[in-house]
């Protein structure tokens, strides 16, 4: 049986990382908070969590050297995962409360949820459980991070903004919101992300992490 | 488009899952993480804590109880009992868990579920409302598992919670609790009128039935229960599948 496969988890004062560490373990890895930049930046593979706001989050990584550190480590090409907040960072930049330069590492921006319609099913925040779909003209889940999911698998969302990345083949998979479709996870080479909260995702999360842990 | 949710419901005293009547008339279940991770396993959407002897004493040795549930289950966690502050919501956001559920610290100073939705969004911020009807559609709150009054109507303080910033709430029959006669579906159709955010309907769910005519009769967009699994009459499981029949989605986990 191998060791456990180190990750790193980006640990910029925002948001609760004991889930994010509690998944990582029980998908086979050994999780390790660091704040540190230069742990960041050597990392075998990280994972940038994130909760809030997409201005207050910046300045919270920027504050730590994070921001720059996250960039070094992306230049590497080892397995990064963007979690939720931590997923839209990845982007170049949103219009979450004004507009806001983001990590640029995948091209696109970040904009709010399409309004639903008074009275539909559907409200900003959305919160809860929805359906992954293969996203129209997306990359294939089998080399993904998806590989061990199913369309129409069910994952837990809680957000008010989405990620539009600008090549569509970066976006792998969508949910159905307001009649539209939404980002639920990209990828561009070894850089991911996932809208949803893959460590509240019951097994279809932990597939993710696992197949996260076990990447190249 | 997001699902009705099955939310399993475990009341917690010191370190035991504990189970009453009407609130009150405990007995002992047994150790909370093992009923917790069933229910996980089973396809529970949520699980709900409840530190049901929080608000007396206050203490908060819950905490401990979420963290080491957070190793096995990797589901939403809310934690209700004995939150009085925004410090103590961090706190059980430390620990694992998703949301908080306030009651009686909201009824003694309403300003705190404005300061809990804006510190960490209002999807964290679930206000709970103990409910008793006093008469023709009347319902007044309770606080302390339905030992104190509040002299507020119900319907009134539920609108006056959601504009604070209460993101999500939970709505819990004292007459119902613990019965299995089924859910107070008059109040959850009234509240339900009434709200733009989602309404848990909890107490007083004894079948699969029960609870799915909250959602399918009352408009609820969940159900918390307790009694039904604790006791191992019925499954996650088959609450779904009596949904999934009436045409509700509901998540399926392999």
């Amino acid at each position: 049986m191998s060791a456990a496969r180190p990750v790193v988890i980006v640990d910029y004062g925002r948001g609760n990382l004991w889930s994010v560490c509690q998944a990582v373990a029980a998908a086979g890895g050994a999780p390790c908070l660091s704040e540190a930049p230069a742990a960041v930046r050597d990392a075998e593979r990280l994972i940038l969590p994130g909760v809030g706001a997409f201005g207050d989050a910046m300045a919270g990584l920027r504050a730590r050297g994070l921001d720059e550190a996250v960039r070094s480590f992306a230049a590497t090409e080892r397995p990064l995962l963007g979690v939720c907040l931590g997923m839209q960072l990845l982007l170049e930049s949103s219009t979450e409360f004004g507009h806001h330069a983001g990590l640029a590492l995948v091209a696109g921006r970040v904009d709010r949820l399409p309004t639903p319609d008074p009275g539909a099913r559907d409200k900003i925040p959305n919160v809860g459980w929805c359906r992954l779909e293969p996203a129209a003209g997306g990359g294939p889940w089998s080399d993904s991070l998806l590989s061990a999911v199913k369309p129409g698998d069910f994952a837990y969302f809680v957000h008010s903004y989405a990620a539009h990345p600008d090549d569509p083949r970066h976006r792998l998979a969508d949910i159905e919101f307001a009649g539209g479709a939404v980002a639920a996870a990209i990828a561009a080479g070894p850089i991911s992300g996932c809208q949803f909260h893959p460590e509240k995702s019951g097994e279809v999360g932990l597939a993710i992490l696992r197949a996260f842990v076990a990447q190249a | 488009m997001s699902t009705a949710r099955v939310i399993a419901r475990l009341d917690v005293k010191g370190p035991n899952l504990v189970k009453g009547i009407h609130l009150e008339g405990l007995r002992v279940m047994g150790d909370p993480q093992t009923f917790a991770r069933r229910y996980y396993a089973e396809g529970a959407d949520e699980i709900l804590y409840v530190d049901i002897v929080a608000s007396l004493y206050g203490r908060n040795n819950i905490l401990e109880v979420v963290r080491r549930t957070a190793e096995a289950v990797f589901v939403p966690m809310t934690v209700a009992g004995g939150l009085r502050r925004v410090e103590d919501v961090r706190d059980a956001l430390r620990s694992g868990a998703d949301k908080v559920a306030i009651n009686t610290a909201a009824v003694a100073r309403p300003e705190l579920i404005r300061e809990v939705s804006e510190a960490f969004g209002s999807q964290c911020m679930v206000l709970s409302i103990q409910t008793k009807k006093i008469g023709p559609d009347r319902w007044e709150a309770y606080t302390d598992n339905g030992r104190e009054r509040t002299g507020l109507d119900a319907l009134q303080w539920a609108v006056r919670g959601v504009e604070l910033g209460a993101g999500e709430l939970l709505v819990t029959s004292v007459d119902r609790e613990g019965t299995q006669k089924g859910m107070d579906l008059e109040f959850l159709a009234q509240i339900t009128a009434r709200v733009d955010v989602p309404v848990i309907a909890g107490g007083g769910a004894g079948t699969p039935e029960h609870a799915a005519r909250a959602i399918t009769d009352a408009g609820a967009d969940a159900v918390a229960v307790a009694s039904m699994l604790h006791y191992g009459k019925h499954t996650v499981g088959e609450i779904k599948a009596r949904l999934a029949q009436a045409d509700v989605p509901v998540r399926s986990s392999a």
